[in-house]
C-alpha cells in the first residue's frame, strides 16, 4: 500500500468528502442504536427535530454553539501553529472567573461598555491562563500537551475552592455558585423569549476576524508558516518563540471569552457545571472545521444540533445521550481519514 | 497521627503501591508506543474503556483472569485503530490520539449505561482479593505494606523488568527502539517498519487497558464516570519524566503514587487549615514541576510524531 499526494485536487472532492464522512459516522452510530432496539431513521427523526425543528429548538442549539465556536476557534489558532493547547477548558473557567470577580459590582459601567470590557478581561485572563506552559514551552521546551491537560484539572479545584469559599454567593442557599454578573453585564437576548444572546454575533464576528487576521496580515502568515514548517519559518526570519507566544495568548484569548459568554449570558452566574466540556468539545470542532475559522462556525453548530438533539432524543426514544459524544467521535475521526484522501491517494501494489 | 507516624505506617506503603500499580501499566504501555515512534494520546480514553470492559466482564459473570484478557483485546483494537491512522495514514498523532480517547471514552459510557440502563447507586463485584503469600504476609510491618496486594499489583511490578528485558535485550525490542529511532535504518535492514510500529502500539494500548481495568477489579470494585480521572495524561507526564526507560519509569510512578498517598493523609492532618482542593491539585503540579526538572535532560526518540512511508528518502 503505498499513500501519495495527488497532482490537483478538485473542490468537490474538498466539499463532498467531509459530508460523506459524517454520514458515514451516522451510518456507524446507526448499528449501536439497533442494538438498543429503537427504530433508526426515526431516532434520527428526534435528533433532527430536536436540534433544529423548531423557533426554540434552533435557538438552543445557536445557544450551546456559542461557546463552541469560540473553543473550536482557539484549538483552530493553534493546531494551526502546532501548539498543541488542550487546555481551552481551564481558559474558559479562567475567564468566566475574570467575569464573576469584574462583573459583579466591582466595576459598574453602561452596558455598551461593560459588555465589551467583559470580553476583554475574559480574553486577558483566558491568556493568562496559557501564560505558564507557554513559557515553559518557549524555553525549557516542556511538551504543552501534558501542562494544559493537567492544568484544566488544577484550574478546576482552583475555581472550586473559590465557590466554596471567597466568591461564594452567601445568597445562594448552600450551593456553590458565584453572585450573579450586573445588569449591565448581562448579555441581550438575540432572538425574543429564548436563551440565545449576543454573543453568538460576537461569536461569528470573531470567528471572521480570525479568517481575516490568519488570511490577510503578516500574524497569520507567520503563525502558518510557523505550523508548516518551523525550519524554514526561522530561516526565513520569523521568531518561532514570537509566534508561539501570540498563537498562545490569542487561543487562551478565545477560550476565556467562552468563559464570558456563559457566565455573563446563558447561565448568569459562574458554577462548577459552567461547562459540560465545551473546552474539549472545541477541539472536535476545530478538528471537523479541518482548523478553517469560517469552518468552526458551521461545526460548532453541526456539534451543538447533535448535543442539543440527542438531548430531545432520550427523551423520547430510550437511548442513552452519551451517543452525542459517540456522534462526534466517530465523525472527527472519518472527516480526519476523509481529509487524508481529499490530498492523497492509495495505490494498492 | 503524626506526620513522621505518616511514613512509617504501613498503611501510607501499601496505598502508594496501590496508586502506583495502573500508572505503571499506563506508563509502560505509553513508553513502548513512544519508544516505537507513536505518541498514544487515546490512553485516557482507552484506560476508560479497559476499566469499563473488565469490570463488565466480571459483572456479566467472567473471571477475573477473562476480564482482564478482555480488556486488553478491547484496548489492543483501540491501538490498532491509532496505528492504521497514524501508522500507515500518517495522520497526525497528537490528532488521532484526541480522537481516540474521545470515542473510546464515549463509547465506554455509552455501553455501560446501554447495558445497565436503571442504575443509580453502581453495582459492585467481586474484585482481586489480596493474596496471602504464606510466611511473608505474616510479617509485622512489611507483611501489612508490601505483601498484602492482589496478583494485578504484583503483575504490574512484574511487567517492568519483562519490559526492560525485552526492549534491551531481544532483536524485537531492538527493532522497536530502532523504529523510533532511525526507522530508514530499519527498513533497509529488511525489517517492515510500520509493523512493527503497528505491533508496538497495539500491545502498548492493551497495557493502557490493562491498568484501566486494574481501577475497576482490583482497586474498586465498581465503574463509576469520569474514574480515570487523568490518570491516562499523567501516565504521558510520566514517560517523559522516566526520559523513556522504563526503569526511571517505575521510579517515577512509586514517587508519585507517594505523593498522592500522602495528599490524602496530609489532608486529614491539616484539619481543614488548608482548602482540601490545594492538596488534590499537588498530584497534577508535581507532575508539571517533574516535567519542567527533567526538561534540560530530555532524550526523546528522534523518530517519535514522525510518520514514515516506506520508500522516503531523507
Amino acid at each position: 500500500m503505498q499513500i501519495e499526494p495527488r497532482e490537483n485536487i478538485s473542490p468537490w472532492r474538498v466539499i463532498f468528502a467531509p459530508i460523506a464522512a459524517i454520514i458515514i459516522a451516522f451510518i456507524l452510530c446507526a448499528f449501536l442504536i439497533a442494538w438498543t432496539g429503537e427504530p433508526i431513521l426515526e431516532s434520527y427523526g428526534y435528533l433532527f427535530k430536536g436540534a433544529f425543528g423548531s423557533r426554540f429548538a434552533l435557538s438552543e442549539t445557536l445557544n450551546r454553539a456559542t461557546p463552541l465556536i469560540f473553543t473550536g476557534l482557539a484549538a483552530a489558532v493553534a493546531f494551526r501553529a502546532k501548539f498543541w493547547n488542550i487546555g481551552a477548558e481551564g481558559q474558559l473557567y479562567f475567564g468566566a472567573l475574570a467575569a464573576t470577580i469584574l462583573g459583579t459590582g466591582a466595576i459598574t459601567l453602561p452596558p455598551l461598555l461593560m459588555i465589551p470590557f467583559l470580553f476583554v478581561a475574559g480574553a486577558v485572563a483566558g491568556g493568562l491562563a496559557l501564560l505558564g506552559p507557554v513559557f515553559l514551552k518557549t524555553t525549557l521546551k516542556v511538551d504543552e500537551v501534558v501542562t494544559t491537560l493537567l492544568l484544566n484539572f488544577v484550574i478546576l479545584l482552583f475555581v472550586n475552592f473559590l465557590l466554596e469559599g471567597p466568591l461564594k454567593d452567601p445568597m445562594s442557599l448552600g450551593w456553590p455558585q458565584a453572585a450573579s454578573i450586573i445588569d449591565e453585564g448581562v448579555l441581550p437576548e438575540l432572538m425574543a423569549r429564548t436563551r440565545l444572546h449576543i454573543g453568538f454575533a460576537i461569536a461569528l464576528g470573531a470567528s471572521i476576524f480570525i479568517w481575516a487576521l490568519m488570511r490577510y496580515t503578516i500574524w497569520g502568515y507567520e503563525i502558518r508558516a510557523v505550523g508548516a514548517n518551523p525550519n524554514a519559518a526561522k530561516f526565513s526570519g520569523i521568531s518561532i518563540n514570537k509566534t508561539v507566544f501570540l498563537v498562545a495568548m490569542l487561543s487562551g484569548g478565545l477560550a476565556g471569552m467562552a468563559g464570558i459568554t456563559e457566565t455573563a449570558g446563558t447561565k448568569g452566574y459562574l458554577t462548577l457545571d459552567l461547562s459540560p466540556g465545551f473546552g474539549y468539545s472545541g477541539i472536535a470542532v476545530a478538528m471537523l472545521a479541518n482548523l478553517n475559522p469560517l469552518g468552526v462556525v458551521i461545526s460548532a453548530v453541526f456539534l451543538a444540533g447533535i448535543y442539543v438533539g440527542a438531548d430531545s432524543m432520550s427523551r423520547a426514544v430510550n437511548i442513552p445521550t452519551y451517543i452525542a459524544d459517540v456522534l462526534v467521535a466517530l465523525s472527527v475521526l472519518s472527516v480526519l481519514v476523509s481529509l487524508l484522501f481529499v490530498q492523497f491517494r492509495v495505490r494498492w501494489r | 497521627m503524626d506526620w513522621v507516624e505518616l511514613f512509617i505506617s504501613a498503611g501510607f506503603w501499601a496505598a502508594t503501591l496501590r496508586i502506583a500499580a495502573p500508572l505503571i501499566f499506563g506508563t509502560i504501555g505509553e513508553l513502548i508506543c513512544e519508544r516505537a515512534g507513536v505518541l498514544n494520546l487515546g490512553i485516557e480514553g482507552i484506560m476508560t474503556m479497559g476499566a469499563m470492559a473488565g469490570w463488565m466482564w466480571v459483572f456479566q459473570g467472567g473471571s477475573l483472569w477473562g476480564a482482564v484478557l478482555f480488556a486488553a483485546m478491547v484496548g489492543g483494537m483501540f491501538g490498532l485503530l491509532h496505528a492504521i491512522l497514524t501508522v500507515h495514514l500518517g495522520l497526525s498523532q497528537h490528532v488521532s490520539g484526541i480522537g481516540i480517547t474521545l470515542l473510546a471514552s464515549s463509547l465506554s459510557y455509552f455501553l455501560f449505561r446501554m447495558l445497565l440502563p436503571n442504575t443509580t447507586t453502581p453495582p459492585k463485584i467481586t474484585s482481586f482479593q489480596p493474596l496471602d503469600i504464606p510466611f511473608l504476609s505474616d510479617l509485622r510491618f512489611f507483611g501489612e505494606a508490601f505483601f498484602s496486594h492482589t496478583a494485578l499489583t504484583y503483575l504490574a511490578l512484574a511487567i517492568i523488568p519483562i519490559a526492560i528485558y525485552l526492549l534491551y535485550r531481544t532483536p524485537i525490542g531492538l527493532a522497536t527502539r530502532m523504529a523510533g529511532e532511525n526507522p530508514v535504518a530499519l527498513e533497509a535492514q529488511g525489517i517492515n517498519v510500520l509493523m512493527i510500529r503497528t505491533g508496538a502500539v497495539i500491545v502498548g494500548s492493551a497495557m493502557m487497558a490493562i491498568g484501566g481495568a486494574y481501577i475497576t477489579i482490583s482497586a474498586f470494585d465498581a465503574f463509576f464516570f469520569d474514574m480515570i480521572n487523568g490518570r491516562g495524561w499523567i501516565c504521558i507526564a510520566l514517560v517523559i519524566f522516566a526520559s523513556w526507560k522504563p526503569g526511571r519509569a517505575l521510579f517515577g510512578a512509586l514517587l508519585f503514587a507517594g505523593l498522592d498517598a500522602f495528599q490524602v493523609r496530609a489532608q486529614q492532618l491539616a484539619g481543614g487549615d488548608i482548602p482540601y482542593q490545594f492538596f488534590l491539585m499537588l498530584p497534577y503540579l508535581l507532575s508539571i514541576g517533574a516535567m519542567i526538572i527533567i526538561s534540560k535532560r530530555m532524550q526523546y526518540p528522534q523518530a517519535l510524531l514522525v510518520p514514515f512511508r516506506r520508500g522516503d528518502r531523507i
